[in-house]
């Protein structure tokens, strides 16, 4: 009987937030000692769906099964004790606290220190997840901060494990070693539901697939029969176009646009990275890339780079061979740089005010003319129009004529950030995470832009923690470990091994030998 | 049981407009209860409360009197609020822009020029700005949190009047009374329409600032500064808005307005300086500020309701003999009842029973 391995059927499960079905129907069945991957876009429903499952979101309709009765999970502490345990994408982890008093704290039992430390430790040696107990959060790797929350979840002794896009902040060294830990857990029997967009990853790992795309199951397969193309035309409904990219040879002589040489910053909190000795020149025509795992000083050098923190010399920073390290973001805007951070609601854009107003954010000096009359005065007219055209050029999809940002999806949101500052014809760019959270049609059209950004003439320099992204658009990539960076390696030497390697912080100093090692 | 508040994914657009009625109409419902309660007839007492002093003309001046204070200084803090700046020390803010515009009839007596009177404006202005520079400093400096600072600021100014007008300022012939010599008439705010009754300039310097700051903020880039920054921070930070110049830029619009409300009151109402000089208009335009949803234009409307809740109060307690701190009760609940209806418009309630509902059988 089929009935009796099943672990967890959904029936018709149905969640709607406002008009929006995040969830539509959405049926599913976990076996026993299966891997399950659940593959879809950013915004398919995956989170919500999980977010049901361990009873973080209640949902409008349908039923969950597990081991073939009717349950009503009603919040986290009922599905762990039924046997669900889940790994978020975004660790809960006190940083001023040690791996076991984190541990300790998410137990609804009170047990000592010293034996959690102990059961820690066992499960860290069965499973392959080396960890200390005794050390300080703040001072582990993303990676190793992963494992603390896996231990955690399996000392629930759970028997579905749901990991949400575990991989993001591994390097892919770190990813192996995770799906060794996971293909162990099966072998005993126990079920993992793996929440990925990464094709290639879930053709490795996983026995079946369930596919969603705007809140629906669209198909159930085994990945391994697939190809990673037929998978995204599942997850996307379409052919997603390609990128086209014709690499420059960066070691050409082109004038230099962007110039940081030996940026140094201390740690603005105790658990932000410093920046040590950190040089690098793009030159006119060119998309560098920094690859790293997140929080090894991506977001510190961002800040730095863009003037939202300032240098002690002005001479760290050039900008179009100007002196920049002592002018502020304003200054840096009129110099002819641009600026795309990381976290698009809230730092790119300000939630509450519609796009016409997100346009003046970032434009107010470096177009004061025509969006100021008399400097002061805003010229909705104008600004309305110049939105509208950016619209239009970047194909943002909205519900009303002038929204709020926040209303717009993600990638929608971002396709705005990137056409605000691309509108501009800056001629050096400066994004961070460029399509992080981004479906992938609106992925492709923003990489594309970039492209021709720098075909244009303009610099480019892209901080991602997609290697895909970075392999597909950079002329060479440098890669940032523990706030210093490589020196970039031309995307002809490139490999993932040796980009792999650096990002685990292999030294920085001699990519050449490395790549020798490697080869 | 455990009780949650969940954010709405959707705030409602017509509840979010509706909001200062719906808090008005449930503080007038509590207040029939209170009444009720003191013993007294709720719809007579509710007619004398909010419907009489409408009724006539010197008390529609009256009613002008007691709202040019709280229009003037909930303006200057519907900016502070928007963008982020918790400035609770109005109260202090008015005191020494009174006391500083005072200088000039109390301290030189002779003086007496037709300029005296705007000099004295500006000086009014000059002190309150002053005074809320405090707190912003402290903020910028130190990171101090203004709204502890700004607080004990009032205790100060106000013990610093009392001081003065008891002490060094109090009037040689004033048969000992704690209070200044009277301004002469250079010094002296006029009334707008003298026939008719006894309200001054003061009103019309409140609507002039309402209209001027409306427009700031919704059509020039200083506005736009002031929303952003107050959303969001990052983003205004990412923008290359300075947050220190704001903080002050805040501190120092509010605190003048505060200012110039207190000169105006003490030059146009009162004619000199006593111990106490407000009662409590510092505080009580929080609640305008917010009962006008930090809209200049709907503060105008706010101040004048809880300008009829001290009408009122005084209403009351000569028609029905009861305490004129019924008009504090009312402001205060009109401010609970305005927060309250806020926090539901953009949170739900959520009731949560005790975490084993559903027994599970262990495995």
């Amino acid at each position: 009987m089929t009935q009796g391995r099943d672990l967890l059927e959904v029936r018709g499960l149905t969640k709607i937030f406002g008009r929006l079905k995040a969830c539509d129907g959405i049926d599913l069945t976990i076996e026993k000692g299966e891997i399950h991957a659940l593959l879809g876009e950013n915004g398919a429903g995956k989170s919500t769906l999980v977010k049901m499952l361990f009873g973080s979101l209640e949902p409008n309709s349908g039923e969950i099964l597990w081991k073939g009765e009717p349950v009503a999970v009603t919040s986290p502490s009922v599905a762990r004790k039924l046997g669900i345990g889940m790994v978020f994408q975004h660790f809960s982890l006190f940083e001023a606290l040690t791996a076991a008093e984190n541990i300790l704290l998410s137990l609804d039992r009170r047990i000592g220190v010293g034996e959690i430390a102990e059961k820690a430790r066992e499960l860290s040696r069965a499973y392959g997840l080396p960890l200390d107990p005794h050390a300080l959060v703040g001072d582990l790797s993303v990676g190793e901060r992963q494992r603390i929350e896996i231990i955690r979840c399996l000392l629930q002794e759970p028997e579905l494990i749901i990991l949400d896009e575990p991989t993001s902040v591994l390097t892919p060294q770190e990813a192996e070693k995770l799906f060794e830990t996971l293909e162990r857990l099966r072998s005993e029997g126990k079920s993992i539901l793996y929440i990925s967009h990464r094709l290639e990853e879930v053709k490795r790992l996983c026995d079946r697939a369930t596919v969603l795309r705007h809140g629906k199951v669209v198909g159930h397969c085994d990945p391994r029969k697939e190809t990673a193309s037929s998978l995204a035309r599942m997850m996307v409904g379409n052919e997603v176009q390609s990128v086209v990219h014709e690499p420059v040879d960066v070691s050409e002589t082109r004038e230099a646009l962007l110039e940081v040489r030996g940026l140094n910053r201390q740690a603005a909190t105790p658990f932000s990275i410093p920046l040590r000795g950190v040089s690098l020149v793009v030159h006119a025509g060119e998309v560098i890339g920094i690859a790293g795992v997140a929080g090894n000083g991506q977001g510190e050098f961002f800040e730095a780079v863009s003037g939202e923190a300032l240098q002690a010399e002005a001479d760290v920073v050039k900008l179009r061979g100007k002196d920049a390290g002592r002018l502020d973001i304003s200054g840096r805007r009129l110099l002819g740089a641009a600026f795309v951070p990381e976290e698009r609601l809230g730092h790119g854009a300000a939630p509450r005010m519609r796009l016409s107003e997100n346009l003046l954010l970032s434009r107010f000096r470096t177009d004061a003319k025509a969006f100021l009359a008399g400097g002061r005065l805003i010229r909705a007219g104008t600004l309305a129009e110049t939105s509208k055209r950016i619209v239009k050029e970047m194909d943002v999809r909205k519900s009303a004529e002038d929204p709020e940002a926040a209303a717009l999806s993600g990638g929608n949101l971002q396709k705005f950030i990137v056409g605000r500052e691309l509108d501009r014809r800056p001629s050096i760019m400066v994004v961070n995470q460029p399509t992080w959270g981004v479906d992938a049609g609106a992925a492709a059209r923003i990489r594309q832009a970039l492209i021709d950004l720098a075909a244009s003439g303009s610099a480019v320099l892209v901080i991602s923690q997609d290697l895909d992204e970075l392999f597909e658009i950079s002329d060479a990539i440098a890669v940032m470990h523990d706030g210093k960076l490589s020196a970039p390696i031309p995307i002809a030497e490139a490999t993932y091994e040796k980009i792999g390697l650096l990002m685990g912080g292999a030294d920085a100093s001699s990519p050449a030998s490395l790549g020798e090692e490697v080869a | 049981m455990r009780i949650e508040l969940v954010k709405r994914q959707q705030r409602s657009a017509l509840f979010s407009a509706l909001s200062p009625f719906i808090a008005l109409a449930l503080t007038i419902l509590a207040g029939a209860i209170l009444f009720a309660f003191l013993g007294k007839n709720p719809a007579t007492a509710l007619y004398y409360y909010f419907v009489d002093p409408l009724l006539e003309t010197w008390s529609l001046h009256e009613l002008a009197i007691k709202s040019a204070p709280l229009i003037l200084i909930a303006v200057g803090l519907s900016i502070c609020f928007l963008s982020n700046n918790w400035n609770i020390g109005a109260e202090g803010q008015f005191i020494m822009g009174a006391v500083v515009g005072s200088m000039l009839p109390v301290m030189f007596p002779e003086f007496q020029y037709w300029f005296v009177l705007p000099l004295m404006l500006v000086m009014g202005i000059a002190g309150g700005a002053a005074y809320a520079a405090i707190p912003a400093f402290l903020k910028v400096r130190f990171n101090t949190n203004e709204i502890l600072t700004s607080l004990m600021l009032v205790y100060v100014a106000q013990l610093f009047l009392d001081w003065l007008v008891r002490g060094p300022w109090r009037n040689p012939a004033g048969f000992n009374f704690p209070e200044t010599v009277r301004f002469h008439a250079h010094a002296i705010l006029p009334e707008i329409l003298p026939a008719s009754g006894r309200a001054h300039w003061g009103f019309v310097f409140a609507l002039i600032a309402a209209v001027a700051l409306w427009f700031i903020l919704s059509r020039t880039l200083t506005g736009f500064e002031v929303k952003v920054m107050g959303q969001s921070p990052r983003a205004g930070r990412f923008a290359g808005f300075s947050r220190p110049k704001l903080i002050f830029f805040a501190f120092l619009l509010s605190g003048g307005l505060a200012g110039l409300a207190g000169i105006s009151e003490v030059s146009g109402a009162m004619g000199q300086l006593r111990p106490v000089i407000s009662p409590g208009y510092g505080f009580t335009a929080i609640i305008v500020a917010f009962l006008g949803r930090l809209n200049p234009l709907g503060i105008v409307a706010a101040g004048l309701v809880l300008g009829l809740t001290y009408l009122g109060g005084e209403a009351a307690q000569i028609s029905l003999g009861v305490s004129d701190k019924v008009a504090r009760v009312f402001q205060g609940m009109l401010l609970f009842f305005v927060l309250g209806c806020d926090t539901l418009i953009h949170y739900r309630v959520r009731f949560i029973g005790s975490p084993a509902q559903k027994p599970v059988e262990e495995a």
